[in-house]
């Protein structure tokens, strides 16, 4: 027993956990960089524009007051067709998961419609709801809609068919039993898919707003495309990926307060 | 309020379950049900609550639930079955909001079930903080809410270590002891049957019969592990289960 050796660790890993901080240090990396290599020459500002060029452009875009005048009635096309778009979601997918004959009849239609561009739908959007605020809500609306309700009927199909039974045995009302067991069993799937959905309502934002908007942070994108003004063009783009990035964490945040539950 | 199990036999598809099975359950008496692996026990439990009809044959109910009695027929289930969203209080409370009780009445029955289940002091918590046989106690808690006639347990202990097993079962003894309640226990367990049975109907392997009822004649407060008149009932009931579990673990084999 002379040659002993301590065992050599083979467990761990497999378990992402929060590491604080290393997300900003690798968007500042990647900016830096940038910087340095238009800086330097070695990337040409037709390739990418200066990071600070950007920066300045977004400052004058605040100083001016355009920033807003750009953003509200974005943020108020994502909040109106979004609201819409996941509240019938929700409600349709609810009722996917419960009733069979909702569920026969409307996954083939969901299956149909989620696939379709909707940006391609846009000129139909016009002339149905007109080319104001109703064109562009329409379709919010329905590029929601479809990634909810898939979520939220596989949410529902997942909830633990033994509480239902549980509910069932101590005589709950069906209504009793949607209410508080089905909607809160389901709640971390419809969330999850409230991420896919607010994301997916960002792109059509871009979208919606290429016909006929004069104000808006798509509009802004678009002409400065047609431009190719690449400073202005990201520009917009940062502030698409910062609305991203803030709706993602507000969800992160509602799991966190709803779903306290969870191990 | 009696339960009475008349000519059940029930079917899934080609397969026969249950043939024939007939059984009392008389008030204020525990009927443990033992039977090999597969041979109906679950299934005959779904039936005695309604959770699912029997292919032929029919439950009565004899005579009126008890007075305050909100839902005659009551699950324990083996896998607690409790919502992962709710604290303790919130699960108990849970099978009492349908009933249109006063506010005040409704936290005097849970303060009350909480108490008996020495839970009281985790009223706040959730389920996940809870170990198995907490979670257990819980359900119990929540069963015994309700006041029911005949409680049906499905192997209430069997997710649980052997030593949470033995203190569970001194607390369901002493909960019966105070109050004596009607139930039906589902187990694997011979010596939790021996233990806790009034009566013990042993099934045959599937399809599931009746093979014999075997009177316990212990007053429950008075039965200790080792004694040798239990034992002795342990051991018939042994015997009797064995070639039923063997035969059955081979047909398991074949197919
Ligand atoms: N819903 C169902 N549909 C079809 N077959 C079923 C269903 N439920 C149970 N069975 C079958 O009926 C038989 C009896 O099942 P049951 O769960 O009642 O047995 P059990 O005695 O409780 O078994 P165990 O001791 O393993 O708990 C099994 O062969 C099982 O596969
Ligand atoms: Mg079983």
């Amino acid at each position: 027993m002379s040659d002993a050796r301590p065992v050599t660790f083979r467990g761990g890993g497999f378990r992402p956990t929060a590491r604080r901080g290393t997300g900003i240090v690798v968007f500042v990396l990647l900016i830096a960089v940038i910087e340095w290599g238009t800086r330097a020459g070695w990337i040409s500002n037709l390739t990418l524009p200066r990071p600070s060029d950007v920066a300045r452009t977004f400052v004058d875009l605040w100083n001016t007051g355009l920033l807003f005048q750009h953003l509200v009635p974005s943020l108020t096309r994502l909040v109106v067709g979004g609201a819409m778009g996941i509240t019938a979601g929700i409600l349709v997918g609810v009722m996917i998961g419960l009733f069979s004959y909702a569920r026969a009849g409307l996954v083939p239609l969901v299956a149909a419609i989620f696939p379709i561009p909707k940006i391609a739908l846009l000129p139909l959007f016009v002339i149905w709801f007109g080319i104001d605020e109703g064109s562009k809500y329409a379709l919010i609306a329905l590029g929601t809609f479809t990634p909810t309700v898939v979520a939220t009927y596989g949410a529902v199909d997942n909830v633990d068919r033994t509480l239902i039974r549980m509910g069932q045995s101590f005589g709950l009302s069906w209504m009793s039993i949607v209410r508080k067991i089905v909607l809160p069993g389901s709640l971390p799937g419809i969330l999850s898919g409230m991420r896919v959905s607010v994301a997916i309502g960002i792109i059509l934002l871009v979208a919606a707003e290429m016909l006929g908007a004069e104000y808006g942070v798509g509009a802004y994108i678009l002409q400065a495309g047609a431009l190719y003004d690449l400073e202005r063009l990201f520009a917009g783009v940062v502030i698409l990926s910062v609305l991203g990035v803030l709706t993602s964490w507000m969800i992160g945040q509602a799991e966190k307060r709803l779903l306290r539950w969870r191990s | 309020m009696d339960l009475r199990a008349q000519n059940i036999t029930h079917c899934y598809g080609d397969m026969v379950v249950l043939d024939d099975v007939s059984l009392e359950i008389p008030a204020g008496e525990i009927l443990c049900i033992i039977g090999p692996s597969g041979c109906g026990k679950s299934t005959l439990l779904r039936l005695l609550g309604g959770l699912e009809q029997p292919s032929d044959g029919q439950v009565l109910q004899l005579g009126a639930p008890p007075h305050g009695c909100l839902n005659p027929l009551t699950y324990v289930f083996q896998d607690f079955a409790l919502l992962p969203w709710r604290t303790v209080e919130g699960n108990v409370s849970l099978v009492l909001e349908d009933h249109g009780l006063e506010r005040h009445a409704a936290d005097a029955i849970i303060d009350d079930v909480l108490t008996r289940t020495k839970l009281y002091d985790f009223k706040a918590a959730l389920p996940r903080q809870l170990s198995g046989g907490m979670k257990q106690r819980v359900a119990i808690a929540r069963a015994l809410a309700v006041n029911p006639a005949v409680m049906l347990l499905d192997e209430p202990l069997s997710a649980l270590d052997a030593q949470t097993r033995e203190l569970l079962m001194d607390d369901l003894i002493a909960l019966w002891t105070r109050q004596p309640f009607t139930g039906v226990y589902v187990t694997h367990n011979l010596a939790e049957a021996v233990r806790l049975g009034h009566r013990i109907a042993v099934l045959s392997r599937r399809p599931g019969r009746v093979r014999d009822v075997i009177k316990v004649p212990f007053a429950l407060g008075d039965r200790r592990a080792g004694l040798p008149e239990m034992d002795a009932i342990q051991t018939r009931l042994w015997e009797m289960m064995r070639d039923e579990a063997l035969a059955a673990d081979q047909e398991l084999a074949d197919v």
